[in-house]
C-alpha cells in the first residue's frame, strides 16, 4: 500500500457516508478512509455483505463503522430514512455516491420496464438522495463534499449502451447544476467519470486491454479529486481526452462505428 | 463477451493452460454458491503463481478468489488475523507491518493468497525455525460442495485439516484462514551475504547460520568441476528496530511482451551468473526493506515473461539430509553439463519441524529449485533425468512448481496421497490432480 496521500491524513476523524457500500470502487475508497482513521457508514442492500465489509474496515484502522441495510433504489420514504442515515452519524463530511445498476442494453431495448429500471436506480434514485444530502448538509456551513460517481457512458449516447448512458448523463447534469447551486456554500460537488473497471459489474466482459483499471485506481483518483477541489475528473485520466474525440466524433463518421 | 466454452488460463510458468468456464465471486455467499454449481469440477485459483497445473481445471470451472480480500477479524494485541482466502500476503503485510506484525512464513514472492499459501503448504527462507505456513494456521473455512461449511484446525477435524493443508485446494474450497502471525520491531531486514567456493561451503555455511532465521542460497548452475555449487548465501534477520513501514505498492518495472527466447540463451546465463557471483560478500550486515529481501523479484512486473513464449519449468525438490551432498552434486552435474541451465539454482536447508499437511512438500533436507527455459523434448528429459536422482535418494518434487511429474513419481514421494484422495471434495479437481492419480473426472 502506499503511503496515505495528503486527504487521505486529512480524512482522519472525517465520517464518510457511503451510499451502495458493497460496490467494488466505493469498498477501495472506504479502505484507503479507514486506513486513514476515518468513520464510516455504509449503506447498501443485504446486511451480511455490509458486516463484512464492516470488519474488513474496522481492522483496517477505520475508527467506527456504522451499518445500514436499505434498498437505495426504493425512493419511498426518502426524506426519513435520510434523515435517519444522518441522525446515526450526524452529518458526513463526505458522502460518497456509488451504486449503480448497468444492466443489459439488449435487454432493456425489449423492456420498458428494464429501461425503467435502469433509469430509476442510476438517475431518479441519486438524484433524490443528491438533493437529500445536499440539504443536510449546507445547514451548518462546513465543509463537505459530496462525490458522485458518473461514467464516460454519459459523454454521448452510443447504440451500444445508451439507456445506462443517458441516466449517468441525467445524473452528470443533475451534479453540475447541483455545484452550481452550492457554489457559494462551503460543499463541494465532485463528478468521478469512470471507463471500465475491473468490478463484478463488468465481470462478463472482456477484460483484456489496456483501458480497464483496477477499483483501487479509481478510488485514487477519486481521493485526489477531492483534495485538489476538482470539480469533474476522469479516471484514469486518459478517458478525457478519449471521450473528447468521441464528443466531437462527426455523426455521419461516428454512426458508422460499434461503439 | 467471454466465449461460453471458457477463458483459457496459463499458469506461472506458461508451459501449462486450459479453458475452464471462470467465475470471479464478489462476496462469501457468492463462493458458497458457486462450489454448490457442479455439472464439472470446481477448482479455487488465486493469483495464478503455481508454475504448472495445480492451479488449473480444464473443462471444468475455476473460482478466482481475489475478490474475496477482507479482513474477517483481527487482533492487533495479540497477532491472530482471520481473512479471506483472496487475500494476498502482500496485502495482509500492507495492513499489519504498520502495527508490528509480520506473516510467520512467506514463499518468495507476496503475490500469493492465503488460500493458496494453504493449498501449497508454502515456505519461506525461515523454514528452519518456523516450519511451513500451515504451521502457523490456526483455523480455516472450508466450502463443500454437499453445501456444508466445515471449521477445521489443528484440533477441530484434525484429520481433515492434515488433509487440507498441502491438500492443493481438493478436499473444499477455503473461504477463511485464520493464522498467527509474528511480532516484529521494525519492517527492515538486517541481511548479509557470504560466497561459497563450492557445494561444501553451502553446507557448511547453513550449519554456521542456524540462529539466522532466514537463510538461502543461490549458485551459478554452469559452474563445474571444483567450482561446482559456487554461490552466495543471503541470511537475514528482522532489525531489533527501526521504521514500520509496508513496501511500496508499485513494481518498478515491467516486462511488456515476450522476451526472445534468444535473451535466455547459454551465454546470457553464463554472464549473468558470473557478474551476479561478483557482487559484494561478507562485512557486517546492512539494513534493507522487507521486500528487498524476501521478495527481489516482485519489483518485476511479469517477469515469468522473460523466458520467451514458450515459458519455462521449474524444477524444486527435497531430498533427506543424509542424502543432500551426494544427490545436490548430482543435480548440479547434470544441470551444468546439460548446459541449459536457468539463471540461478536456489538451494536451502530444510528444518525438521513437521508440516502439518499430509502432501506437505517441505521435509526435512535440501530443497533444490531451478528454471528451465522450455526448450522442448531435451528439457522434458533433463527433468525427467533430475527427478530421478531425486527418488532415488528418498526425496520429492514439489506439485507447487511441477508441471512434468509422472504418477509413478507422485506416488514415490507421497505415499500418503491416498488420504488425501479419501477426504477429497467429489466436486474438486485439478489438472495436476487428474495427470498424477489417473482420476478421469
Amino acid at each position: 500500500m502506499s503511503s496515505p496521500s495528503p486527504a487521505s491524513a486529512a480524512a482522519a476523524g472525517k465520517t464518510v457516508l457511503v451510499l451502495g457500500a458493497t460496490s467494488a470502487i466505493a469498498n477501495a475508497f472506504a479502505r484507503q478512509r479507514a486506513a486513514a482513521g476515518g468513520r464510516l457508514v455504509l449503506v447498501g442492500r443485504q446486511q451480511g455483505r455490509l458486516d463484512g465489509i464492516a470488519a474488513d474496515l474496522t481492522a483496517r484502522g477505520a475508527a467506527a463503522v456504522a451499518t445500514l441495510a436499505t434498498d437505495l433504489a426504493d425512493m419511498d420514504e426518502a426524506e426519513p430514512r435520510f434523515a435517519d442515515m444522518v441522525a446515526r452519524l450526524g452529518p458526513p463530511d463526505e458522502v460518497l455516491l456509488a451504486y449503480g445498476v448497468l444492466g443489459e442494453q439488449a435487454a432493456a431495448q425489449d423492456s420498458a420496464d428494464e429501461t425503467r429500471r435502469l433509469i430509476d436506480v442510476n438517475f431518479t434514485s441519486a438524484a433524490l438522495w443528491l438533493q437529500l444530502a445536499a440539504k443536510h448538509l449546507v445547514a451548518d456551513g462546513r465543509p463537505r463534499t459530496l462525490v458522485v460517481i458518473g461514467s464516460v457512458a454519459g459523454d454521448r449516447g452510443r447504440q451500444s449502451n445508451y439507456v445506462y448512458g443517458a441516466a449517468k448523463a441525467g445524473l452528470d447534469a443533475f451534479a453540475e447544476g447541483l455545484a452550481h447551486r452550492l457554489h457559494r456554500t462551503n460543499v463541494r460537488v465532485v463528478t468521478v467519470k469512470p471507463g471500465f473497471v475491473d468490478t463484478p459489474m463488468t465481470a462478463h466482459l472482456d477484460r483484456s486491454g489496456p483501458l480497464w483499471a483496477k477499483p483501487e485506481a479509481i478510488a485514487g483518483a477519486i481521493d485526489r479529486a477531492v483534495s485538489k477541489g476538482q470539480r469533474i475528473v476522469y479516471a484514469p485520466w486518459f478517458w478525457r481526452p478519449v471521450m473528447t474525440a468521441v464528443r466531437f466524433a462527426p455523426r455521419p463518421l461516428f454512426y458508422k462505428t460499434k461503439l | 463477451m467471454i466465449d461460453p466454452a471458457g477463458t483459457a488460463t496459463t499458469s506461472w510458468g506458461r508451459v501449462s493452460r486450459a479453458r475452464s468456464r471462470v467465475a470471479e465471486p464478489a462476496h462469501l455467499d457468492d463462493l458458497a454458491r458457486a462450489v454448490r454449481a457442479g455439472d464439472a469440477p470446481v477448482l479455487a485459483h488465486g493469483m495464478g503463481r503455481s508454475y504448472g497445473d495445480v492451479c488449473l481445471n480444464g473443462g471444468g470451472h475455476l473460482l478466482r478468489t481475489g475478490r474475496l480480500d477482507r479482513i474477517v477479524a483481527a487482533d492487533w494485541s495479540t497477532g491472530v488475523v482471520r481473512a479471506e482466502a483472496g487475500l494476498t500476503i502482500g496485502g495482509l503485510l500492507s495492513v499489519c507491518v504498520p502495527r508490528g506484525w509480520f506473516v510467520p512464513v512467506t514463499p518468495g514472492t507476496k503475490f500469493v493468497t492465503l488460500g493458496g499459501a494453504v493449498a501449497n503448504d508454502v515456505h519461506g527462507k525461515n523454514h528452519h525455525g518456523m516450519g511451513t505456513f500451515g504451521c502457523h494456521v490456526r483455523a480455516l473455512g472450508l466450502l463443500r460442495s454437499d453445501g456444508e461449511t466445515v471449521e477445521v484446525g489443528p484440533e477441530e477435524r484434525p484429520h481433515l485439516f492434515a488433509a487440507t493443508v498441502g491438500g492443493l485446494g481438493l478436499t473444499g474450497v477455503i473461504a477463511w484462514v485464520e493464522i498467527q502471525l509474528q511480532p516484529v520491531r521494525s519492517s527492515d531486514f538486517k541481511a548479509q551475504t557470504l560466497r561459497l567456493q563450492d557445494l561444501d561451503g553451502f553446507f557448511r555455511a547453513a550449519e554456521d547460520s542456524q540462529d539466522w532465521p532466514y537463510t538461502v542460497a543461490w549458485v551459478d548452475c554452469l559452474a563445474a568441476g571444483r567450482r561446482l555449487g559456487r554461490g552466495l548465501f543471503n541470511r537475514g534477520r528482522h532489525a531489533p528496530d527501526g521504521p514500520l513501514l509496508p513496501h511500496a505498492d508499485r513494481a518498478r518495472l515491467k516486462v511488456p511482451r515476450d522476451a526472445p527466447s534468444a535473451l535466455l540463451g547459454p551465454l546470457t546465463v553464463r554472464l549473468f551468473n558470473a557478474a551476479y557471483s561478483r557482487q559484494p560478500a561478507g562485512g557486517e550486515p546492512a539494513r534493507v526493506p522487507y521486500g528487498k529481501f524476501l521478495y527481489p523479484l516482485d519489483g518485476i512486473t511479469d517477469w515469468n515473461r522473460l523466458y520467451g513464449g514458450r515459458g519455462f519449468f521449474q524444477h524444486q525438490s527435497v531430498v533427506p539430509t543424509a542424502a543432500a551432498p551426494r544427490a545436490l552434486q548430482k543435480l548440479l552435474e547434470l544441470t551444468s553439463s546439460e548446459g541449459q541451465g536457468s539463471f540461478l539454482v536456489v538451494l536451502k536447508m530444510f528444518g525438521p519441524r513437521p508440516s502439518p499437511g499430509i502432501l506437505s512438500f517441505p521435509r526435512e533436507g535440501a530443497t533444490f529449485a531451478l528454471d528451465l527455459p522450455n526448450r522442448g523434448p531435451d528439457t522434458l528429459r533433463l527433468l525427467h533425468r533430475m527427478a530421478e536422482v531425486v527418488l532415488a535418494a528418498g526425496g520429492r518434487l514439489y506439485p507447487a512448481k511441477d508441471a512434468t511429474m509422472t504418477a509413478e513419481q507422485f506416488r514415490a514421494g507421497f505415499p500418503r496421497w491416498r488420504e488425501v484422495e479419501s477426504y477429497r471434495d467429489p466436486a474438486l479437481s485439478s489438472d495436476f490432480w487428474r495427470r498424477v492419480t489417473g482420476d478421469p473426472a
